[in-house]
């Protein structure tokens, strides 16, 4: 056979599998969202937008990512340089910290749920060092922010480690000697970390914000298991929309109002961190 | 020459000090990681009268009431069934239609690279469980409605992208030349594939399968949305988050969080070979 024709018989599979399960269902979620009985139509957005909890759970879903995604940039870059100068027991440790990545977002908001919950383990400790005198029901409409706060707590428990794998491999690119220069002329270590580190990480730091964004948007379970419908977001509506109330033309529509803010914030920061050509490392 | 005598001590102990921080720092991460997983490990091992009893003890009784109870709640078994029939077909579909594209970028260099190249990465910049709505109308269509091969399908599509990317990357670590002394010693393509390039590359195609399986066993809305009668373990925890007692809730975690870790430990040497390269 042809040589030539080989790499296309090769990438044929993975274009007709897209094809048909990536791109026809966007086709078809389009379609969903803008059809009514009297051809395309705004009705559906207008109608899930003008709906109380709209900007409820678009606020709560912003909000947890501005808060949520910070944190585990700063934690993130602070576990990948602790474990670049790392040498004995680095695989454990590693090892250790990259294990939230194996974990469900329902695993996680279980996990977190055993700590909050009215007889879990924080109640428990509170009421060892005598700080209650009975267990507080933690997880109700009456605590809002603790409820937030467990979703917080929950998504950077779990939700680090991708961004921390993406960071140490990225570290891993820049040449020894850039650091070693730096240290002959006495540059501090916060010094290295913002004149060297940083500058050089842009490609990963843009990945791993980027994917760390959109999976930001898609929280759903952890949610779902610590909040209930205490903390509604735009996920959880789109599923109430297709289960509860059956209306998957709503549903579609919210999933594409989802789709828009994920691709803004991805353009944002592809933006924001644009590598200039010829500076990649 | 004293100033000197008193700053060497001084700066060894600020040394000192640095080291004592950053070894405190990298335990206390550590604890951050692993004491809710713990705590979720007594939970698992308690009866079901201590896990909703107050207040909690901090060591397992290594009661295995809880997971008995789970192990019979009815429906259960099914749903890990299902759970890992939906991974291993995922597993295989995606390395099944992902290997060969990684392989094509690996070692070509053919018009429109690129463009397929990109095309991959855009998908990972979709909120792809979303794509599990039209789905739910297309599988209905066809019959593939609340099937496990339907919804392994999804999650296929959730991993493609990354089996791609990975292979790409691991086949790129494989130099070009063993492949031509192959050739120049009288192999084909195919038998320098398999005999050379397969040998050398199985535990990474092993890994990224893994990888794959991870994906499918871990996802909750699609397989949510997807499926109704024929429940993984995670949609059927989700559908019972309500109402569930929190033993049953606490157990159900454990059991989806367990072939996480082995998995994460199977994999460790891959992590970021895997994803160092394969997010660029």
């Amino acid at each position: 056979m042809n040589v030539r024709y080989l790499p296309y018989l090769l990438i044929l599979p993975v274009t007709l599998f897209l094809c048909l399960f990536f791109i026809y269902p966007f086709v078809l979620v389009s379609q969903q969202a803008f059809s009514g009985p009297e051809g395309p139509t705004l009705e559906h957005f207008r109608e899930v937008v003008s709906y109380w909890k709209f900007p409820i759970s678009l606020q709560n879903t912003l909000l947890l990512a501005a808060v949520v995604v910070p944190i585990q940039l700063a934690l993130s870059l602070l576990m990948a340089t602790m474990v670049s100068r790392m040498g004995k027991g680095r695989d454990l440790v590693l090892y250790v910290w990259t294990i939230p990545l194996g974990i469900s977002d329902l695993a996680a908001g279980i996990i977190w749920l055993a700590i909050f919950e009215q007889s879990g383990f924080l109640n428990s400790m509170l009421y060892g060092i005598g700080a209650v005198s009975e267990p507080v029901n933690f997880l109700s409409y009456q605590n809002p922010a603790i409820v937030f706060l467990a979703i917080v707590l929950a998504e950077v428990w779990r939700a680090t480690a991708i961004m921390l794998v993406i960071l140490v491999a990225g570290i891993g690119l820049i040449p020894k000697e850039y650091y070693e220069a730096a240290e002959v002329f006495g540059a501090s270590p916060w010094k290295r970390f913002v004149k060297i580190t940083l500058p050089l990480l842009r490609p990963s730091l843009q990945t791993a914000l980027v994917l760390r964004v959109i999976l930001a948007f898609e929280v759903f379970a952890v949610v779902a298991a610590l909040g209930g419908t205490l903390f509604p977001v735009l996920m959880s509506e789109t599923y109430a929309y297709q289960f509860d109330l059956l209306n998957s033309n709503a549903a579609a529509a919210m999933a594409l109002i989802i789709l828009g803010i994920s691709i803004v914030s991805t353009i944002v920061i592809l933006r924001a961190l644009r590598v200039p050509k010829g500076a990649r490392v | 020459m004293t100033a000197v005598d008193v700053a060497a001590p001084a700066q060894a102990s600020t040394v000192k000090t640095g080291r004592f921080v950053y070894i405190a720092s990298v335990f206390l991460l550590c604890a951050w990681v692993l004491v809710p997983l713990y705590f979720l490990l007594i939970n698992t091992l308690s009866s079901p009268e201590a896990v909703t009893s107050f207040p909690k003890s901090f060591v397992p009784e290594f009661n295995l009431g809880s997971l008995e109870f789970f192990w019979n709640f009815s429906g259960i078994l099914n749903a890990i069934k299902n759970s890992v029939i939906v991974a291993v077909l995922t597993m295989i579909i995606s390395i099944a239609v992902g290997a060969p594209a990684g392989y094509a970028l690996s070692r070509f260099d053919f018009r429109g690279r690129e463009l397929f190249r990109l095309l991959i990465l855009l998908t990972r910049a979709f909120p792809l469980p979303l794509l599990a709505l039209p789905r739910a109308v297309m599988f209905i269509r066809s019959g593939l409605d609340d099937t496990v091969f339907g919804l392994a399908l999804v999650h296929a599509t959730l991993a493609i992208p990354f089996a791609v990317l990975i292979t790409f990357s691991l086949f790129s670590g494989i130099p070009l030349e063993l492949e031509e002394a192959a050739w120049t010693l009288g192999c084909d393509r195919l038998t320098a594939f398999r005999k050379v390039v397969l040998p050398l590359i199985l535990p990474g195609i092993t890994a990224s399968a893994i990888f794959a399986f991870v994906i499918s066993w871990n996802e909750v809305f699609a397989a949510a949305v997807l499926t109704i009668e024929n429940r993984t373990l995670t949609a059927f925890l989700l559908a019972s988050l309500a109402e569930s007692p929190l033993y049953l809730k606490f157990a159900g975690g454990f059991i989806l969080v367990v072939p996480a870790l082995i998995f994460i430990f199977a994999v460790r040497k891959y992590l970021f070979a895997m994803w160092g390269i394969a997010n660029r």
